[in-house]
């Protein structure tokens, strides 16, 4: 999208600093994901009249919720989820979209016009919307979300291939590849993905806020996951109306959404086009 | 064929497939409801205790509901294609209706954000751009890198927290007065101009340090002179280009932030349209959004040929 020719870097924020920062925090998030539930292993659905808003405890060192279940492992389980259905979205998307980018710019002509009027239209659909009706439509909720958010993320995937490749197609090396009779799997391998694959690194860490940022998102508003699974928009609906009771319970969820997506933001550098 | 007739004809057919996108989309969703379709529409009409498997039988046969799926997609299109949306199934009113009714309230909180994203994030970007590099530019980098990692909803319940509960300042939810429009304003506003103060700041950068831009600081213009015979054009392709990814993430935002703040807007609509499964509105709410989208890249398109008539080819996005 650049609008002036300029020979000024426009990525200034892309310093290695700011990745490492960045990858430091996204694994001390997957950290604690992870081990939490060995660590202090406890029932995220259980509930205990006894622990109801309780301060931390050596059992669980961020507290209790309402209902006296475990803020720990309802932390680490709803990190957990929320994880797991971006990393599948982004891997999904980032398939079909380098897939269809690859056929568009190589064959050119009627083909790359069909897939790019077939990505406009999505593009002009919010993506919000569109993992609604899927929503509605798909009945296992982590299930329509990993659909929709498929369907939301493949467009970015598809543009910056088709820009990048078909940049790429007019290379002489890429000619004398084709000419020397190499095949299609082998230009790619050896020409394409090693243009791609960098910036494929940045998207998918965009790719995963988006994801994470809208399932809180829908989770917060009730038309996404369900009470009582542990998810972090949920989570922060439920706490609110005890918020003055228990700040710091509300803050738990706050606080990791917040260090999630800062840790993703930090890793994808630059600034989003 | 002329360029200009070209971009139109382009969004034409971009705007044919939404239309079919969202056709197939909510056709998916009208089949995957639970229960015999012909049974509720009964229900609907001649309500619940008066219905019966005869009446049933008389509406699937009448409206043809026993046909195959690609024959009862078709139909279900060509009513889409003439703007036939009928009724809402949860409060019985024309779907038309309804949505004239709250796009005008969300139409008069996403122009409240927008004004308020322009007032806060191009200025403050432009004076970054200028000296690159500065203490203003390396602060506005880390405010807007943190502001992006914070969603919406939960600038929204940040605010209402602080300013609400907390302080007592203002409405934590309502509609009708002035206040109420600051807290879900501002909320969308500090997201938008996050990320038009970058890239406001980018082309400021680039401009800045062109070689034409030397020149007229070498013939003797002053700054001011400088910024706005030079400045401001440029960048306004930029700015004007971006308007339509802030147009998308608005519309995302609206979706969530009249959900919590309870504005009663087409965002608002939409989440209880989905939570109801009333297909008609999430049909014609999803279309207009869609069709808004593309009508206002159109425009996008022709106003940045206006603001900048060289190469027109090159900045076509979205």
């Amino acid at each position: 999208m650049s609008v002036i020719p300029t020979d000024i870097p426009l990525q200034a924020s892309a310093r290695p600093w700011s990745r490492l920062a960045g990858a430091a925090l996204l694994a001390l998030v997957l950290g604690f994901a992870l081990l939490a539930p060995l660590v202090f292993p406890a029932d995220p659905l259980r509930q205990s009249l006894r622990h109801i808003l309780a301060a931390p405890d050596a059992a669980s060192p961020l507290g209790y919720d309402h209902l006296g279940r475990s803020l720990t492992a309802r932390l680490a389980a709803a990190l957990r989820l929320s994880l797991a259905i971006a990393a599948a979205a982004v891997a999904s998307a980032a398939l079909l979209g380098v897939a269809a980018g690859v056929l568009a710019a190589w064959r050119g002509g009627w083909v790359d016009r069909a897939v790019s009027l077939i990505a406009d239209a999505f593009l002009a659909l919010p993506g919000l919307l569109l993992v609604l009706i899927v929503s509605a439509i798909v009945p296992v909720t982590p299930m329509a979300f990993w659909i929709g958010l498929t369907l939301v993320l493949w467009i970015e995937y598809f543009r910056l291939t088709r820009a990048t490749v078909s940049r790429l197609m007019a290379a002489p090396a890429i000619e004398a590849s084709r000419l020397l009779g190499f095949g299609p799997l082998y230009v790619f391998r050896r020409h394409l993905w090693p243009e791609l694959a960098p910036v494929l690194l940045t998207l998918g860490a965009f790719g995963a806020a988006t994801a994470i940022m809208m399932i809180a998102a829908l989770g917060f508003v009730s038309v996404g996951m369900r009470p009582p699974t542990p998810e972090l928009g949920l989570m922060m609906v439920e706490l609110l109306p005890y918020y003055r009771e228990a700040p710091m319970a509300l803050l738990v969820p706050v606080l990791a959404t917040f260090l999630t997506l800062l840790g993703l933001n930090l890793v994808a550098g630059g600034r989003r086009t | 064929m002329h360029p200009v007739l070209r971009a139109i004809l382009y969004r034409a057919a971009q705007a044919l497939l939404v239309a079919l996108l969202v056709g197939v989309l909510t056709f998916l969703m009208m089949q995957s409801l639970p229960g015999d379709m012909a049974f509720r529409i009964a229900a609907g009409r001649y309500g619940y205790d008066a219905v019966n498997a005869q009446a049933a039988e008389a509406v699937r046969l009448e409206l043809g509901l026993d046909r195959p799926a690609l024959e009862a997609f078709g139909a279900w299109f060509l009513d889409l294609m003439r703007l036939d949306f009928g009724t809402s199934v949860i409060s019985g009113a024309p779907v038309m209706d309804e949505i004239r009714h709250q796009l005008g309230a969300s139409l008069q909180l996403a122009l409240a954000a927008l004004a308020l994203s322009l007032l806060i994030g191009p200025p403050l970007g432009i004076l970054a751009g200028l000296r690159a590099g500065g203490w203003l530019d390396r602060a506005l980098l880390v405010v807007s890198t943190a502001l992006r990692s914070v969603p919406q909803f939960l600038m929204g319940l940040i605010l209402i927290v602080l300013v609400s509960i907390q302080l007592g300042w203002l409405p934590a939810a309502g509609y009708g007065r002035a206040e109420h429009f600051i807290l879900p304003a501002l909320t969308l506003a500090l997201g938008l101009a996050a990320v038009s103060a970058r890239i406001a700041r980018d082309a400021m950068a680039a401009v800045a340090a062109s070689p034409h831009y030397a020149f007229g600081r070498w013939k003797g213009l002053s700054e001011w002179q400088l910024l706005r015979r030079h400045g401001l054009r440029n960048i306004g392709v930029a700015m004007v280009t971006y308007l339509g990814l802030q147009f998308a993430m608005l519309v995302e935002g609206v979706v969530v932030i009249e959900s919590i703040f309870g504005w009663p807007g087409i965002g608002h609509a939409l989440v209880h349209a989905i939570f109801g499964r009333d297909v008609p509105m999430v049909q014609g709410t999803a279309l207009l959004l869609g069709l808004g989208f593309v009508a206002l890249n159109a425009m996008i398109d022709l106003t940045a040929r206006w603001i900048d008539p060289r190469n027109p080819d090159s900045r076509r996005q979205g």
